[in-house]
């Protein structure tokens, strides 16, 4: 690695001359094999022997938005990690969740707090939620290479617009391809291998201006629904108390929900979706 | 006949020591004290946009005297190579030492390599899990730099608010306390005070100060500015506009920030700062 603090001389010139307020476009200048988009990938679809990550769901609510990750990681056909955690905050109002090469993903995510954090240091402002949304689309970009290979990455952004208009829902979610588009979802989106299932389920449950707790239902239905049909999402695990990680976003910032609050939402969607088995089995009978 | 072309290299050090000194000695004093849950910037700085005090990293902050393009240039710079350490390594590998050493190199080869030495003196205040492990380092234009303890004074009167810090200052004060002991000393020699009154100095008033803290008990950043209510409150003149609006100066200010949240967006309400330290300080110090 090329040692970039300080040598006897101090700061390398670079640290002093370079104007801008954008860490990557340092990293890219200074020591460029820190990132992860400017390193060589071997040109062999290598998909199946980095772990993935898979479903992600967000939900906007009537004051904010809520992000949802479950917690399993696959390696082709081997489920490589449990607990896996997808969704992070990238600063206090606004999260990202990742689907795709997990080394890449969260070395991204990574990349990505410090990114906004810096900005914010240099400026002494917090960047707009769509200059954030704009900056994550770069950092997709420069990733197409490997993204070729079979190490895509694809998150899903959300935020609080601190700026919204009245009237327009503060919580706003963006979604991008692998080639770096970035698109505003309306309401509520779905990312990973798990995502027809998800946004299905979101599509029944999910109405505008829900309130915070039943946006929370939807949001874990969603993932409980995606675990049901696809082999790489896990459904909640009251054996080893795993349970998806959701984070809300609203005016008092991003949120951790706690493991007791999640776990309760999701024993009570087993407890219903059972009963209602049960009832039509009876029936049957 | 013509004149030689030479000084000595003594004289030449001594000229740039003087000319930097001088740029130094107009600027407006800055003091960085330490209190029970952390360390105090205060300077006095009309402008609310052009910053004598910034934030490094999560418990590392930043005040400089002096020309601010020079120190803005260093400013940046420290907050470069923490964030590049900090990802390269961990975000526990960024010390305190580690910037204040890379100042003091940089500020020691301008001063010796250049013509015109830096008009800038810095400190670097690190805040750490308890008081006795808070660091505050003083740089100078020439690349010295000292770990001071208690406070350190920059500017145009150091001296003098030195004195008067010396008098008034005790370790572990609450926030309020050392709020009023640093802003008191600050006023006693500015010239923003000085046409008011034979009997004394008046205080600096809110609009005249930029204050933030690194506060240890904040979970991740350590920094934080004090803006608008809170620092009226804090500064004891009620009744002055209570309600004025929190950071004016920041595009994106919450309504109701969350432990964590960026420097600068401090909330008015919040308890750390309206309260001091009253009943939470370690080792609360003799008062009065």
């Amino acid at each position: 690695m090329n040692e970039s603090s300080a040598g006897r001389s101090g700061f390398p010139p670079a640290y002093l001359d370079r104007v801008g307020s954008s860490f990557t476009d340092f990293l890219g200048a200074t020591t460029p094999d820190l990132l992860p988009g400017r390193r060589p990938v071997p040109a062999v679809p290598m998909g199946d022997i980095a772990p993935h990550g898979t479903t992600i769901v967000a939900a906007t609510f009537e004051g904010g938005v809520l992000m949802g990750g479950d917690r399993r990681a696959t390696m082709g056909n081997l489920i490589s990690s449990r607990d896996i955690e997808k969704v992070y905050p990238a600063d206090s109002y606004s999260v990202i969740g990742i689907a795709g090469a997990a080394g890449i993903a969260i070395e991204m995510v990574k990349l990505y707090q410090v990114e906004l954090e810096h900005y914010e240091k240099i400026e002494g402002l917090t960047m707009s939620l769509d200059g954030k949304a704009n900056r994550l689309a770069q950092m997709i970009r420069g990733n197409l290479g490997a993204a070729m290979q079979g190490l895509a990455v694809v998150p899903l952004f959300a935020g609080f617009d601190l700026d919204a208009a009245a009237g327009a829902s503060p919580g706003r979610i963006f979604s991008y391809d692998v080639t770096g588009g970035n698109y505003e979802e309306r309401g509520y989106a779905a990312v990973g291998s798990g995502s027809l299932f998800a946004k299905n389920s979101l599509k029944k449950t999910w109405r505008s201006g829900l309130p915070a707790d039943a946006a929370t239902r939807t949001v874990v239905e969603a993932l409980y629904d995606a675990a049901d049909d696809d082999s790489a999402t896990g459904g909640p695990d009251p054996v080893r108390r795993l349970y998806p990680i959701v984070y809300r976003v609203d005016a008092e910032g991003a949120v951790r929900l706690t493991d007791a609050e999640v776990a309760a939402v999701a024993d009570e969607i087993v407890t219903q979706r059972a009963a209602a088995d049960r009832q039509n089995m009876d029936r049957e009978a | 006949m013509t004149m030689p072309y030479y000084a000595s290299a003594e004289q030449v050090m001594r000229d740039r020591s003087e000319y930097a000194r001088k740029g130094i000695s107009r600027g407006r004093s800055v003091a960085v004290l330490t209190y029970a849950d952390g360390v105090l910037l205060i300077a006095e700085n009309p402008s609310s946009t052009l910053h004598k005090i910034g934030e490094i990293y999560d418990r590392i902050g930043f005040a400089a005297v002096g020309r601010y393009s020079e120190f803005e240039s260093l400013r940046v710079a420290g907050v470069r190579l923490a964030d590049v350490r900090g990802y390269s390594y961990n975000r526990r590998d960024v010390t305190g030492r580690v910037i204040a050493n890379a100042y003091a190199q940089t500020l020691g080869a301008i001063f010796t390599e250049q013509m015109k030495p830096y008009e800038v003196e810095l400190c670097v205040a690190e805040v750490g899990e308890t008081p006795e492990r808070d660091q505050l380092y003083r740089l100078t234009f020439d690349g010295s730099v000292v770990d001071e303890p208690d406070f350190v004074v920059m500017g145009g009167q150091a001296d003098a608010v030195t004195g008067h810090l010396r008098e008034n200052f005790h370790a572990g004060m609450g926030l309020a306390d050392a709020l009023k002991v640093g802003v008191d000393a600050l006023s006693a020699v500015s010239p923003a005070t000085a046409g008011s009154g034979h009997g004394g100095h008046a205080r600096l008033s809110a609009e005249q100060l930029e204050v933030a803290v690194l506060d240890r008990r904040r979970p991740k950043r350590a920094f934080r500015r004090v803006v608008g209510a809170s620092l009226h409150s804090l500064l004891g003149d009620g009744g002055t506009a209570p309600d004025a609006p929190e950071g004016e100066t920041h595009a994106h200010t919450p309504s109701q920030p969350a432990p964590g949240t960026p420097a600068g967006l401090g909330d008015p309400a919040a308890p750390d700062t309206a309260g001091g330290t009253a009943g939470s300080g370690e080792g609360p110090g003799p008062q009065g």
